[in-house]
This record gives C-alpha cells, sequence and structure tokens, in this order.
C-alpha cells in the first residue's frame, strides 16, 4: 500500500494530475494568525536581503509595508510566494501549511494570491479570459483540457467584472487597457483565486488620483474576508488604508504600529526620511 | 683488462689514462700503424675484412674514424694495381682520392681501376656501433645520446666496455642516464643472477620500450615450458619491474590525455568565448559565430596564398588580419540585423542562423567547396620529446598558449579599459548604462564585433589544426554553444574553465568509449547538469538575473 | 479569437476560425482530387503522376512535423530546435518494421537479418528489433518512442526551468547527439546508409500505385487530425492556460498552474505528433537515415512555422508547404542559389515578417494567403 501510495504521489509530483483534494490543505487560522514569518535570511552574492526578519500577520488584517529601496519588501514576497528559498528561517501559512516546503503553484492554490509591483496581466488574453485563468477550481491539465467553467465558476467570474468595473471590456484584449485597469485587472485575477492571504505589491503607482481612491476602497473592502499585505510608497494612499504599517529596513523590522506612531519613531525619522 | 690498454689516443680518455698510468707504457708498443691496418681492407674476403675493421676500431683515432665512415657510406675504394686504399667520392667520370692516413687529396682516378670496398649487413651494424662509439666522445649532448642509443642497439661485450667506461666520465644527466640502462641491459644477459637482479632494480626506473620489453620477455615461458629467466628472484624482481614501469607509464599517459584533453579545450574556449561574449553581454545568441571562425581560417588562406615563400610570418599576420575581416563581418550583422532584434533572443538566432547560411554559400562560391590547405610553419610542426613515455606536439602546446595569450588580453580589454567599463555597464543594466550617457548602440556594435573578432582568431588557430573548409563552423558551433551553457555567461573565467572542463572529459573518456560515444556522452552529461545548475557553473545571481 | 471562448461550444470555436475553415477545406479539396486527378493519364494536362502525389503527401507530413512545432514554439513559446529528431524516431519505427517486412528478399537472403546486420556479420536479431515485424507494435513505437524521450527530456528540462534560448541550445544538443548515435554502425539501426529498400508494408507493394494513393490519403487525414487535435487544445482553457505561460511564466505560476506540467504534456504531445508525420514520411520516401536529425533540419522546421505565421497552426501548414515547394524548385534549378534564399529567408521573416506570411494575409485578405500557400 505504502508502495502505491509513493508511486502515486510522485506521479503526481511529476505529473500534477492529483484530485483536488490531496492539494495541500488552506491555512489553518484557528490561531487567528495567518502568516508567520520567523526569523528570515536571505543573501544573493553576500548581500543580505534579508535579515533576521520576523513577521506575523493576524486574519482579516489589512497591514501595510513600507521601507526605503532594498529594505527587503520585495524578497519578503518572493519567500512567501515560494520564488526564493531563505537561508534559514520559517514561514508557515496557518499552524498547518510549511511554506518553504511548498512550490509556487501549490502556495497559490493553497491560498496565496500575489500581486506583482510591475502589473503582470496577460496581455494577449481578453480579460475575461484573464479571469478565467486566475479562477479558482482544478488548476492541473486533464480538467482544464477537458471541461469548461462550472456555473458557480461564472457567476464568481461576473462578480470580480462587477468589482474591478471591467463589465464593457470583457472582450477586449488586456494589453490594450490603460495602466490603471491592468492593476485593478490584476487585483481581480487575485480575488478570482479566492485567497485567504493577498499579497499586493503598489498597487497605486502610475494611477491618477480617482483610480488612487476607488483602489484604496476595493483594498479596505477585502480585509475582514481576507487578510490583506499592501507594500507601498505612496505615503498618502498607505495613511489612508492602514490601521497597522510595518516599516522594513536593511531585511529586517524597523517599526510597527499605526501611521503615527510609525512617524514618530526616532529610528525611522532617521533612516527612512533621512533626517 | 686487454681492451684498456688500446685506448689511449682519444683525448678524454687520455685524462683518464694518465690515472691508469701504468697501462700506457705497455699498451704504446702494441699500437699498430693506421696505414698498415687501412691496407689491411683491400680484400674482398669478408673475415679479413672484418679482422682489419676490428683493429681500425681499436686505435680510436679521427682519421680511423673517417676510414669507417667513408666505408659505411661506400666511399672506399682500392686500386686494383697496388691494394692501395683511398677515400674517394664518385664524380661523373672520375674519382677524387683523399688518402686515408695523411687525409690530404690524393688527385683524381679512373674509376675502372678501382674496387669499391664493400660492406654486408653484419659489416654495416660493426662499423654503425664502433662509429657510435666514436661519437661517444662528442662534445655535443645531443650526438653522445644519439650514439649510446645506436650502441645499445647492438650490445655486445666490447660495446658494454666502452659504454662502462664513457659511464666513467660523462657529465650530462641525459646521456648518463641512457648509459646506466643501456649497461643494465647488457647485465642482464649476465650469468650471475645477482648481476641481474641489481640490473633489473636499475632499470625501473627507465621508460624505454626496448627495457620494457625486455622485461617482459623475462617473465614470459619459453616453447617448451621453461621459464626464459632460470631464477626465480630474477623473474619476481622483473614482474615488479614491469607493474613498476607500467604505472609509471600509466602516469605518463594520463599526464598526456590531460593534456590532449586541455589542448581540445583550448580550441572549445577559442572557439565559444567570443559567443560567450555576445551572448553574456548583448544576450544574443550569435548562430553564424562558427562561420565567422571559418572567415578566419579562410583569411589565413589567404594570406598564404598571397607569400608562399613566408609560411611562418603570414599565419602570424592572419592573426590581426582575420580579427579585423570577422570583427568587420560581426559589425556589418549587428548594425545590419541583430540590432532589430534586441530583446528577442528566439528570432535573433534564426535570423544569425540565415546569415551563417549566407556566409557558408559566399564562401562555397568564392573558394569551391572543397577544403583548402593552410600549411603549417616549421616551428609549429613536430613535436617536443620530454620522455620516452611522454611528447607533445607543438602545435597543441602552441594552441593552449594561443588561448591563454587571446584569454589574458581579452581580460585587460574587458577589466581595465574603458570600453570594457562600458561593455559591463550595459551588461549589468542597459538601461542604467544608457541613462548615464553610455552609447549602448556603439558599446553593441563594438562589443558584437570584439566576439565576432575573436572568432576570426579562432578560424586562424583551426585552420592550423583541422581541414578549411565552408562547413568549418559549424563542426565547432554546438560545441561552443555547450561550453557557454556549461560555463555560464555571466564571466569569461567561467567559460574557460568550462571549456576545458569538457576538452579534458571528452579525451579521458575518448579511451574507453571511442572518439563518437565519449561525445554523446558528454552531451547528455550536460544535458542532466543543466538541469541541475540552468544558468551554468558561474550563474548571475540576485535581482538582476531574474529579468 | 474573438469569439467569446469561456460559453460557447468547443467544436463550434474550433471551427470558427476562418484559417481554419480555409485549410480544412482546401485539405479535403487535395485528399479527393489529388488521387481522382492520379488516375487521369499523366499525359493529360490535369494528370497528377505518381512522383507528385508522393512528394505532395511527403510535404503533408512536413505540414504535420510544423503543426507539432507551432504548438510549442507559437502557443507555449518553447522554441525546440530538435523537433526532427522525433520525426526520425517515427520514422526509424516504421522503418524498422518496414525493414522486417523484406525477409528473404534482402540480399543476402536471411529470413530474420536485415543485411546491414548480415553484412555486419551479426549472428541475432538486437532485442529492441524484436516485435517489430507486427504493425501494430512498430505503430505503437512510432508514438511510444518519441513521447518518452520527448517526456524525459522534457521533464529534466522543465523541472529546472530551463528556459529561451538555454533550451533551444539543449534541444540541438539531444539532435545532434542522436545523430552522432545513429550514425553509428553497432547502434544497430544501419550506420550512416539508414533503413532502406523497402518492399513491402501490411502485406502490399509499397510501391504499387494503390499503397502509393492510400499513403497520400494517409497523410491528409493525420494532418487533419493532427490539426484539430492541435485545435482543441489550443482553443480549451488548457490552450489559454499554455498561452499564458508562453506570455507570462512567473504570473501563471503564482495563479496555481503547474507550469512545468503543461509544458511537459504539450512538448509531449508535439513530439508524438512529430513522431506519426516521420513515420509516414519513411513509406513514402522510402528511406530514413541518420542526416534527418542534422541540427540544421530541425531549424528550418522552425523557419517554416515562422514563414508561415506562428501560433496560428495553418500558419505552419502554409509554411512547410511554401518553403519546401521553394526548396524542390530551387535545388533543381538554381542549387547554389537555395542557400542564399534560405539564408535570405530566415532574416527577412524575423524582421520584417514576425506574423509570416499568413499574418500579413491577414490583414489584407484573410482568405488569400493560406489559399495560396495550399495550391502551392
Amino acid at each position: 500500500m505504502n508502495a502505491a501510495t509513493a508511486i502515486r504521489q510522485g506521479w503526481k509530483k511529476v505529473f500534477g494530475t492529483g484530485a483536488a483534494s490531496e492539494r495541500p490543505p488552506p491555512g489553518d487560522t484557528s490561531h487567528g494568525t495567518i502568516l508567520y514569518l520567523e526569523d528570515i535570511s536571505v543573501s544573493f552574492d553576500g548581500f543580505k536581503a534579508l535579515n533576521a526578519l520576523t513577521l506575523y500577520i493576524d486574519v482579516g488584517e489589512l497591514r501595510c509595508i513600507i521601507g526605503p529601496n532594498g529594505a527587503g519588501k520585495t524578497t519578503m514576497m518572493d519567500v512567501i510566494t515560494g520564488k526564493t528559498r531563505p537561508d534559514k528561517g520559517s514561514a508557515w501559512f496557518g499552524i498547518t501549511t510549511d511554506l518553504l516546503t511548498l512550490t509556487e503553484p501549490e502556495i497559490a492554490v493553497a491560498g496565496i494570491g500575489r500581486k506583482f509591483q510591475k502589473p503582470t496581466v496577460f496581455e494577449q488574453h481578453s480579460v475575461l479570459e484573464n479571469l478565467e485563468l486566475a479562477v479558482a477550481g482544478d488548476k492541473t491539465v486533464w480538467p482544464t483540457l477537458s471541461t469548461g467553467l462550472n456555473p458557480t465558476q461564472r457567476e464568481r467570474i461576473d462578480e470580480v467584472m462587477t468589482t474591478i468595473q471591467l463589465q464593457d471590456r470583457r472582450d477586449m484584449r488586456a494589453g490594450m487597457l490603460s495602466h490603471g485597469q491592468k492593476q485593478w485587472l490584476e487585483i481581480g485575477m487575485l480575488l478570482m483565486q479566492d485567497p485567504q492571504l493577498l499579497l499586493v505589491d503598489e498597487p497605486v503607482a502610475g494611477m491618477t488620483p480617482q483610480e488612487v481612491e476607488r483602489t484604496a476602497e476595493l483594498l479596505l473592502s477585502l480585509a475582514g474576508k481576507h487578510s490583506v499585505v499592501v507594500v507601498e510608497h505612496d505615503m498618502n494612499f498607505v495613511r489612508s488604508i492602514a490601521k497597522k504599517v510595518t516599516v522594513l529596513h536593511e531585511g529586517h523590522v524597523l517599526a510597527e504600529g499605526s501611521m503615527d506612531e510609525v512617524q514618530a519613531d526616532p529610528k525611522v525619522k532617521e533612516v527612512y526620511l533621512g533626517e | 683488462m686487454e681492451y684498456r690498454s688500446r685506448v689511449p689516443l682519444q683525448a678524454v680518455l687520455l685524462v683518464l689514462l694518465t690515472v691508469f698510468g701504468v697501462n700506457r707504457a705497455c699498451s704504446a708498443e702494441a699500437q699498430p700503424d693506421l696505414g698498415t691496418v687501412v691496407a689491411g681492407l683491400a680484400t674482398t674476403n669478408f673475415k679479413d675484412k672484418q679482422a682489419a675493421v676490428d683493429r681500425l676500431v681499436q686505435l680510436r683515432s679521427d682519421s680511423a674514424r673517417a676510414v669507417l665512415a667513408a666505408m659505411l657510406d661506400g666511399n672506399l675504394y682500392f686500386r686494383r694495381e697496388d691494394n692501395k686504399v683511398f677515400i674517394a667520392t664518385a664524380g661523373d667520370t672520375t674519382l677524387a682520392l683523399t688518402d686515408p692516413v695523411t687525409a690530404k687529396a690524393a688527385g683524381t682516378g679512373n674509376p675502372d681501376d678501382f674496387s669499391k670496398i664493400t660492406t654486408n649487413n653484419s659489416l654495416r651494424k660493426i662499423l654503425k656501433s664502433a662509429l657510435a662509439g666514436f661519437a661517444l666522445s662528442d662534445p655535443d649532448a645531443r650526438v653522445r645520446l644519439a650514439a649510446v642509443n645506436e650502441m645499445l642497439r647492438s650490445m655486445d661485450g666490447d660495446n658494454a666496455a666502452i659504454l662502462r667506461e664513457r659511464l666513467k666520465t660523462e657529465t650530462d644527466g641525459e646521456v648518463k642516464k641512457a648509459l646506466e640502462a643501456g649497461l643494465a641491459l647488457a647485465d642482464l644477459e649476465d650469468t650471475d643472477p645477482e648481476k641481474r637482479l641489481a640490473a633489473i632494480k636499475q632499470l625501473e626506473s627507465s621508460l624505454s620500450p626496448d627495457v620494457y620489453n625486455r622485461l617482459t620477455t623475462l617473465t614470459t615461458r619459453n616453447d617448451d615450458g621453461t621459464y626464459v629467466e632460470p631464477d626465480e628472484r630474477v623473474r619476481v624482481a622483473a614482474v615488479k619491474g614491469v607493474s613498476y614501469i607500467d604505472s609509471w607509464r600509466r602516469f605518463y599517459a594520463s599526464i598526456e590525455t590531460l593534456f590532449f584533453g586541455l589542448s581540445l579545450g583550448s580550441v572549445l574556449v577559442l572557439a565559444a568565448i567570443g559567443l560567450a561574449i555576445t551572448f553574456g553581454v548583448m544576450g544574443v545568441i550569435n548562430m553564424a559565430h562558427g562561420e565567422l571562425m571559418m572567415l578566419g581560417a579562410y583569411t589565413t588562406y589567404v594570406i598564404q596564398q598571397a607569400m608562399p615563400a613566408q609560411i611562418g610570418l603570414s599565419v602570424l599576420i592572419a592573426i590581426p588580419l582575420a580579427f579585423l575581416v570577422s570583427g568587420a563581418v560581426g559589425v556589418l550583422i549587428e548594425r545590419g540585423v541583430v540590432r532589430f532584434l534586441y530583446g528577442r533572443p528566439l528570432e535573433t538566432l534564426l535570423a544569425t542562423f540565415g546569415i551563417s547560411l549566407i556566409l557558408q554559400q559566399i564562401v562555397r562560391d568564392v573558394f569551391t567547396a572543397n577544403n583548402r590547405p593552410v600549411e603549417t610553419p616549421a616551428w609549429m610542426a613536430g613535436s617536443w620529446q620530454i620522455n620516452e613515455a611522454l611528447s607533445i606536439t607543438y602545435n597543441r602546446l602552441y594552441v593552449v598558449l594561443f588561448m591563454m595569450l587571446v584569454f589574458g588580453i581579452l581580460l585587460v580589454v574587458l577589466n581595465k579599459t574603458s570600453l570594457g567599463l562600458k561593455v559591463r555597464a550595459v551588461a549589468q543594466n542597459r538601461s542604467m548604462a544608457k541613462a548615464m550617457g553610455v552609447r549602448t548602440e556603439w558599446v553593441d556594435a563594438l562589443t558584437f564585433g570584439l566576439g565576432s573578432g575573436i572568432a576570426g582568431v579562432a578560424g586562424v588557430a583551426l585552420s592550423q589544426l583541422t581541414n578549411v573548409g565552408p562547413n568549418l563552423g559549424q563542426q565547432y558551433i554546438i560545441d561552443s554553444f555547450m561550453v557557454v551553457v556549461f560555463g555560464g555567461v555571466a564571466n569569461l573565467w567561467g567559460t574557460l574553465i568550462g571549456g576545458m572542463s569538457l576538452g579534458v572529459v571528452n579525451q579521458v573518456l575518448e579511451p574507453f568509449a571511442g572518439a563518437v560515444l565519449a561525445k554523446i556522452f558528454v552531451l547528455i552529461a550536460l544535458i542532466l547538469f543543466i538541469q541541475r545548475r540552468p544558468r551554468g557553473l558561474f550563474p548571475q545571481k540576485g535581482r538582476a538575473a531574474e529579468g | 479569437m474573438n469569439q467569446s471562448p469561456v460559453s460557447s461550444p468547443l467544436l463550434k470555436i474550433m471551427l470558427a476560425d476562418r484559417g481554419t475553415q480555409i485549410f480544412l477545406v482546401l485539405l479535403a479539396v487535395l485528399t479527393i482530387a489529388v488521387p481522382l486527378l492520379h488516375t487521369l493519364p499523366e499525359s493529360s494536362a490535369l494528370g497528377v503522376s505518381g512522383y507528385t502525389m508522393t512528394l505532395i503527401g511527403k510535404y503533408l507530413t512536413y505540414a504535420l512535423l510544423a503543426i507539432a512545432v507551432d504548438l510549442v514554439w507559437g502557443y507555449c513559446g518553447i522554441l525546440s530546435l530538435g523537433h526532427a529528431a522525433f520525426f526520425a524516431l517515427g520514422g526509424y519505427a516504421m522503418g524498422m518494421y518496414l525493414m522486417r517486412q523484406i525477409g528473404t528478399r534482402g540480399v543476402y537472403g536471411d529470413p530474420i537479418l536485415p543485411d546491414f546486420m548480415v553484412f555486419l556479420n551479426w549472428k541475432e536479431l538486437p532485442w529492441f528489433w524484436s516485435g517489430f515485424d507486427m504493425f501494430w507494435f512498430a505503430a505503437l513505437m512510432v508514438i511510444v518512442v518519441p513521447g518518452l524521450l520527448a517526456l524525459i527530456f522534457g521533464w529534466l528540462a522543465f523541472r529546472s526551468r530551463v528556459t529561451g534560448v538555454y533550451l533551444s541550445i539543449i534541444t540541438q544538443a539531444l539532435t545532434y547527439a542522436l545523430m552522432l548515435a545513429f550514425f553509428r554502425n553497432d547502434m544497430g539501426f544501419g550506420g550512416n546508409n539508414g533503413l532502406t529498400d523497402f518492399k513491402d508494408i501490411l502485406g502490399v507493394s509499397i510501391n504499387a500505385p494503390g499503397t502509393r494513393v492510400t499513403l497520400f490519403i494517409a497523410s491528409c487525414l493525420a494532418l487533419a487530425l493532427g490539426y484539430l487535435a492541435c485545435r482543441y487544445i489550443t482553443v480549451s482553457r488548457a490552450g489559454r492556460v499554455v498561452q499564458a505561460i508562453r506570455d507570462a511564466e512567473m504570473r501563471t505560476r503564482f495563479l496555481g498552474y503547474r507550469v512545468e506540467t503543461y509544458k511537459l504534456w504539450i512538448f509531449a504531445f508535439s513530439a508524438v505528433l512529430a513522431g506519426i508525420a516521420g513515420a509516414l514520411y519513411v513509406p513514402q520516401v522510402g528511406i530514413i537515415n541518420p542526416s534527418e536529425f542534422q541540427p540544421i533540419n530541425s531549424i528550418e522546421v522552425v523557419i517554416w512555422v515562422a514563414v508561415g505565421g506562428r501560433g496560428t497552426l495553418y500558419g505552419a501548414v502554409a509554411g512547410a508547404l511554401l518553403v519546401n515547394y521553394a526548396k524542390s524548385y530551387f535545388t533543381a534549378a538554381l542549387p547554389e542559389f537555395w542557400l542564399y534564399a534560405l539564408g535570405a529567408l530566415f532574416i527577412t521573416v524575423t524582421l520584417f515578417l514576425p506574423r509570416g506570411v499568413t499574418g500579413v494575409g491577414a490583414k489584407s485578405a484573410s482568405k488569400a494567403a493560406p489559399a495560396k500557400a495550399v495550391t502551392a
């Protein structure tokens, strides 16, 4: 029996056509914390991108992460999503899912969605197809080859399409969208995944003030149902959405608290505001 | 011993004999006159001739040596009417005579009046080894060494005695070694087993194939089942000696393989390094790289055609010219095609492949599809004999040196010049370099030209090692890519180590697997290697590499 | 592509594309017309000689190979420069069957051993030749051998995320290594002479007119089925995932797709198509030898696809037919000109026609380009 299981698991690893139930379970958040990053270090050629970083995110929280360039914000997201393996430290999603043992797709399926710093949508696909690609469900080869979407998934697409206000552009090529619309489409794709934790890297870069405002509303509406981590440079935007702010500097947490507390912190003033 | 008393005339031995001064007095009386001995040669009876030769040898004078040499060359005659012996060189109708005793010209003679003093095989053998004996005291160590080797070919008691004598005064290390080996070989024939044992001990350090064969014979049996060597201790020693020599021969063979590998690796590095530059700096796969090497090889050919009398010089001139020709073609390719395709590496690959086809066809139309003969200069022919088990051909040696030179120059160009600085800047961050005022277009063209020029230089080297034909480039392009893939594109050292290791691995596998299978193994190993290290041995790390 | 793929039935989408419709109609016409015209005497104006029919049949197998390359390159962004290897492996599998059909009619008359083995003094059939006397087994191997090689190679390459030009280069190494291996006599595949002098296929003479017609029609059908299969894949959700991988691999991964697995399957399927194409090619040209593994062959296939326009499937067909017709014409009429033409083709297509001839046609008159290609 063991051999059979081993073979099945090997087959699944190689060819990825296992049943949905065999995929890693979503994070167990019964302890109220969804993400545990502890003592994580990453270095590239001697440069320490992350230096013993410890960070916890609570369920339903909206957390903003700020920090000067090179503070390790993007590397932190890379570690959480499996793109970069840390040299040491641990990363848990809930209390049962060890992120360091999972691949990027496994982490995505387990319930962590990520928006890149540079808006990344599938430019050759239509808006509709972009959302379809992101839809939660079985993402192995055979089901996607043999079946279409079920009615629930279709409804979900329509719902998200409305949320990101792209209903009238559903058949437009995503490459034709404006910068802000691409940002939203990407956020929409995150929503389609129905993740427990959203990592949003610079969501308002290049947006008009109206678009920024609507994005802030969107993110605020997501918090509560999901946990959201926002990395952003735009201080006004951060102030408008953040309850709790974490300041990263040289790969570790420099300060944590409300925006006012953080801004008052002398260490933050020194390194971040250049005083 | 008797022979010692008969050799007093040689200058070196004279010194020796002052030590054994006692013998000198008694030997003087026994000294026959050169003229008498030479006259003894004027016979058709080979036995008499041999006796006369023996006596001549014992004279050990320069004049005697001249006579023996003339006899060996067939230049010794006697006048039929008076049996007087002359050294003679045959002209058209007459013989130019020289008196062997006085070594002075003795007019000319009619060939019909003279008989040649003929030699047979056994006589010639004696003559050769006798002459070698004379050469033993030549001031030139190389002549002495050749003489020793000549004498070893026909060992007998006399020769052994002469060699033993020589050993006492010999100062040159190599000649000394050869003497010892030769004497030990002679000792193997000795009836005393202790002597044979000692000889084997001594022979163990020799790498000569003669010694090896001789020792191997000692370990075999005769047809009747008895051992060739009756004494068991000697046999055991011989077996040990053979295996000891074997291990040394294996050691030298592996050094040779290593060297072959390094020279093959050098060719690969030369072929790949230009590719690594264009790939590493510009992200461009240049499939026409092989054809740029081909152009370099043809440049060498054309220059040789232009100056057929100066082969050595032509190769030296070809190096900068090939750099210019291939470099210019490279710049043309970059300006004409590649620059429109930046950021689309797969398209660049296809377009440059098209260029490679065109270049091949141009060469076919200009030089025909046949291979062109490119001559190798004299100073690159031949080989460097390090010892009897190890020799290194000069062309392989030069290719290694040449590769190191090119590599060194490239290192300097890339690390110490302002062009190099700009090239590295563009390689790391194109848009930032542009923002800093680097003319990236210009850097691109020059980089491509540099890479292509190196290909041309590699072509000059290849023209000395392989056939120069339109397919020259194709043979090397896949190998060069393998080197780049293996070494990684980030730095030149990766290419160096990649090329060298591929070359060595190929050569190491070849004896076991044959050339083709070795190549297949290397390719498979590389495919497996890539999945361990997808970006080569020396990958670029960090954020920049992800882009 | 502007149809709404999420809600429409799949079959409708498959045929909704104008290029696909034109391609299928023309292929159907070809399948019926050529064998019919072949029955006319060769002297008549419309008569198609057996030679011409077999030549077109050969082009059609090339077209199938081109589709296979388009599937991985045009849709998945994997520039395979080794697909001719899968083609050749399929061809060898078929060739081995045909060799064993020769029986005692070989030069040496050995009932079991092919001539080249007798010539090499081999006493018995190597194990990997057993079973090839049965057509079903050979047909199975046509699929299994290229497919398995592609799975193993792809697994090694994709799992370690070898992409872009690195991948292209090692596919070249793959076909190069296979070429060297097949050139060796002791590999047991006929060395550099390859496999040839075929007599029978499925009990009938391979040169009989009826066999030739059948092989031609089989090539047409294989092309049609291969095309429809690829079309099905590309319009399915999996097809959109594959294109998403081509455009933004990282993004696709973060959406939860196992990118490697998708690449692996699409690569293996494509290799199987190439193998089938090779298996149909061999009985029509009557020989298979190691030169089919030459690295340049695989690169040429890519240029067919580029000429026709990648990422459309019908473009690959058009490109394969156009380039091969041109090649046949030039190598006969102006042999020294062919390499210049081919070289120039590589350059002009990449510089000026990134979407290929059908891409140009699609803009001006969507009918014209593929139509011209197929009749050429």
